[in-house]
């Protein structure tokens, strides 16, 4: 009974996670920093309207498109060039009339462009004397460095080599700022870099001239659901008071600040609309605090949101599955080798597969259910593998014994075999639970919050303590979760009278 | 009463009993004795529908032993096994109340039947909530008694209940199960190697060999009249046997 009471008080704490109230607009923003600085921008600029709004940071283009189109978000800074080759991958007359389609509007450039070009040292390409892209044809040796997905996007490097003809074949995929540095350092040649970056002035780096016009004007603008202008007008209003509003030069500095400053992107996004459209009102709803204490709250409470529904889920389903398993051999093989085979795709490839797989089951293919679902299926393994090793480890004796007490199967599975088998099945779920703990960071990568959202951030920024600010709760809590599974282990063998 | 007709059972292609034709009366003290292997610990499982007869019919009080009625007929029958089987997990008190509390006898039912088991067995009501590791051999085997005596059975199958015992202890539990099988006036099979112990305990005593009944008597019968040479041999092979005097 008092194991009843335990199980019942875990699931209780799983599901009394205050559920937060769905802001009414929600900013979207790419990870990383002008994306981030512009949606901070409109979200602070809502905030002085009194508009409730949240910022959601929530990893590349095709994530906040569907996010958008789905709903999971209002609106989203993005580029024109992107918004034809990438979203539409088509180059209409009225690009407005081509979003409003999918239900979709589009305000007014914000004023910079931020295009793409590649971008190497200037002592590099004086002496190979490399000025325009062209020029490239002639260094084949040159070692690249790109991000994932400018190496893979048609107007990215695939279609810049196409109308270059260049001959370079040493590319290397990295995180932006890894490929600034490395150029800077001589242990890359090229990276392709975007004009307002604030590293180009940083390291004095040479922007190659695009000779040949490959890469489109990359024109800021607001998207934003058509049902927005109907549901929160003001919010549309806030919004578009950036256009125009943001020349090149700012966006340069105001990235420069985030990156090479470290400074934080809601005071830089703060500070630029202060200048620009005087001190925030008396009337504007108060930023919520930004303390370390306010943030280590939320992120562990957002990383918690994400362990303990996956692992309760997981020990629901993979209690039964250990039992089957080991009822039926033929079957617990296959049961064996399906849990194990889950464990050995990477937890990427594993997200990224079950984003769509979430958007046809809830309509959302981000956020925490995606994470809770990869979890869940990371979690099976050590659980089922422990109930099927600890219900087969039973001597044959003592179920012999519970027989021929006249027990049910049902009886002889509730009162001995699972009591028998709970050291080695709880276990399992300690193992399960470490693993959950780091895994969940990953979280991060589609918006999914919790430790990797500073993880990934600081990865982005280069910003060491912000990193720390996820890593090391992250390691904490999984040393806690180990201790505390140790606790319950001494507890249960201290009643057993071992 | 058990009865066997004609029952044969196979492992593995090997014939481990039968045919056999038995009867085990009531009331009465039957010991099952033979070699290793000789299929005493099988017929005593088949008794209690643990294994399932490969021909023939096993029954018991009238009802046949099968997948259908072994759970109900387990409840009229216990069954100790050597070391007393227990529950790891359990201590002394929740082994033998196990099946008590899973048919929702009420608390005060169930203490009142373990303190009266407790006084039977000769079992200290100090060591009730300890766990099994923490008792001594012959203690565990009092607990498997109480057990298996909890609901009141009809019969009782004891598989070489002792066999694990020092001597001492071994001596003093024979001594306190047969005051208990007498004072119940249960039917008890009991499965030993031990002739003394099957003599000692056993009204009757079934010898096997090879899955067949050389011999089928009293004590008396198997020293005095053995049916074959090898009951000879059996019995000489005994050291320091209990020699019983001829019925007069």
């Amino acid at each position: 009974m008092r194991r009843f009471a335990l199980f019942a008080l875990i699931i209780a704490a799983g599901c009394s996670h205050p559920n937060r109230e769905k802001p009414s607009v929600a900013i979207g923003a790419k990870q990383f920093t002008e994306s981030i600085l512009l949606a901070e921008m409109g979200t602070q600029l809502g905030r002085r309207g009194g508009i409730e709004m949240r910022r959601r940071d929530l990893g590349s283009t095709p994530n906040l498109w569907l996010a958008l189109t789905q709903g999971d978000i209002d609106a989203y800074p993005e580029y024109t060039g992107t918004i034809t080759r990438q979203i539409l991958k088509d180059d209409p007359p009225d690009l407005a009339a081509a979003l409003a389609v999918h239900g979709i509007r589009m305000s007014r450039p914000l004023g910079f462009l931020n295009n793409y070009s590649l971008g190497m040292r200037k002592d590099v390409a004086a002496q190979r004397q490399i000025a325009k892209i062209s020029d490239l044809r002639h260094h084949p040796d040159l070692r690249c460095g790109f991000i994932p997905e400018f190496r893979d996007r048609p107007d990215g490097w695939p279609g810049l080599k196409r109308a270059y003809d260049l001959p370079q074949k040493d590319i290397r995929e990295m995180k932006h700022t890894v490929a600034y540095a490395a150029v800077v350092d001589k242990s890359l040649d090229l990276t392709e870099v975007y004009t307002t970056d604030g590293e180009i002035a940083q390291y004095d780096l040479l922007v190659l001239e695009d000779d040949r016009k490959f890469f489109p004007d990359y024109e800021t603008v607001w998207l934003y659901r058509a049902d927005l202008e109907q549901r929160r007008p003001d919010a549309v209003a806030r919004l578009r008071q950036l256009e125009g509003a943001i020349t090149e030069r700012n966006m340069r500095e105001l990235n420069t600040r985030v990156q090479v400053g470290k400074a934080k992107e809601s005071q830089v996004a703060g500070d630029f609309l202060s200048e620009k459209f005087g001190p925030a009102g008396h009337d504007s709803t108060p930023e919520p605090d930004d303390t370390l204490a306010r943030r280590l709250w939320d992120t562990t409470v957002e990383h918690l949101q994400l362990v303990v529904p996956s692992l309760l889920a997981a020990l629901l389903v993979s209690v039964p599955l250990g039992v089957l398993a080991a009822r039926r051999v033929q079957l617990g093989r296959v049961v064996l080798a399906s849990t194990g085979l889950l464990q050995t795709i990477p937890s990427l490839a594993l997200l990224l597969f079950l984003m769509p797989l979430l958007k046809w089951l809830l309509g959302s293919g981000i956020g925490a259910p995606t994470a809770i679902a990869a979890l869940f299926l990371y979690s099976l393994l050590p659980i089922v593998r422990n109930t099927h090793a600890g219900l087969t480890g039973i001597a044959p004796s003592l179920r012999e014994s519970a027989l021929a007490l006249g027990l049910t199967r049902w009886a002889i599975l509730w009162r001995i075999e699972l009591p028998l088998a709970a050291p080695t099945i709880l276990a399992g779920v300690k193992t399960a639970a470490v693993i959950n703990v780091g895994t969940a960071t990953l979280g991060g990568f589609i918006g999914a919050g919790g430790y990797g959202r500073p993880i990934l951030r600081g990865l982005d920024k280069s910003d060491i303590p912000l990193m720390l600010e996820g890593a090391i709760p992250a390691a904490a809590l999984a040393l806690l979760v180990e201790a505390g599974f140790g606790l319950v282990e001494r507890i249960i063998a201290k009643r057993r009278g071992d | 009463m058990f009865q066997l007709d004609e029952v044969t059972k196979e492992f593995a292609g090997r014939t481990a009993l039968g045919p056999i034709t038995l009867t085990i009366p009531d009331g009465k003290t039957t010991a099952l004795i033979g070699p290793s292997g000789c299929g005493k610990s099988t017929l005593l499982r088949l008794l209690i529908g643990l294994i399932e007869p490969d021909a023939g019919r096993v029954s018991f009080d009238g009802t046949d032993v099968n997948a259908g009625t072994a759970q109900a007929l387990r409840r009229r029958i216990g069954y100790v096994v050597q070391d007393g089987g227990l529950f790891p997990h359990l201590t002394a008190r929740g082994n033998v109340a196990l099946l008590a509390r899973h048919l929702g006898w009420d608390r005060g039912r169930i203490d009142a039947r373990i303190a009266e088991l407790a006084a039977l067995t000769r079992f200290p009501t100090d060591a009730l909530d300890r766990h099994p590791q923490r008792l001594s051999g012959g203690q565990r085997q009092r607990v498997g008694l109480m057990r298996a005596l909890m609901l009141d059975p009809a019969a009782l199958l004891l598989d070489e209940p002792l066999g694990a015992l020092d001597p001492l202890v071994r001596a003093e539990l024979q001594n306190d199960l047969r005051a208990i099988f007498q004072s119940l006036g249960k039917t008890v099979v009991l499965v030993t190697h031990d002739l003394g112990e099957a003599s000692f305990f056993g009204d009757r005593i079934v010898l096997l060999k090879d899955g067949r009944i050389v011999q089928d008597g009293t004590p008396a019968d198997l020293w005095h009249r053995p049916a074959d040479p090898f009951v000879t041999r059996f019995i000489q092979a005994q050291r320091g046997p209990l020699i019983p005097a001829e019925a007069s």
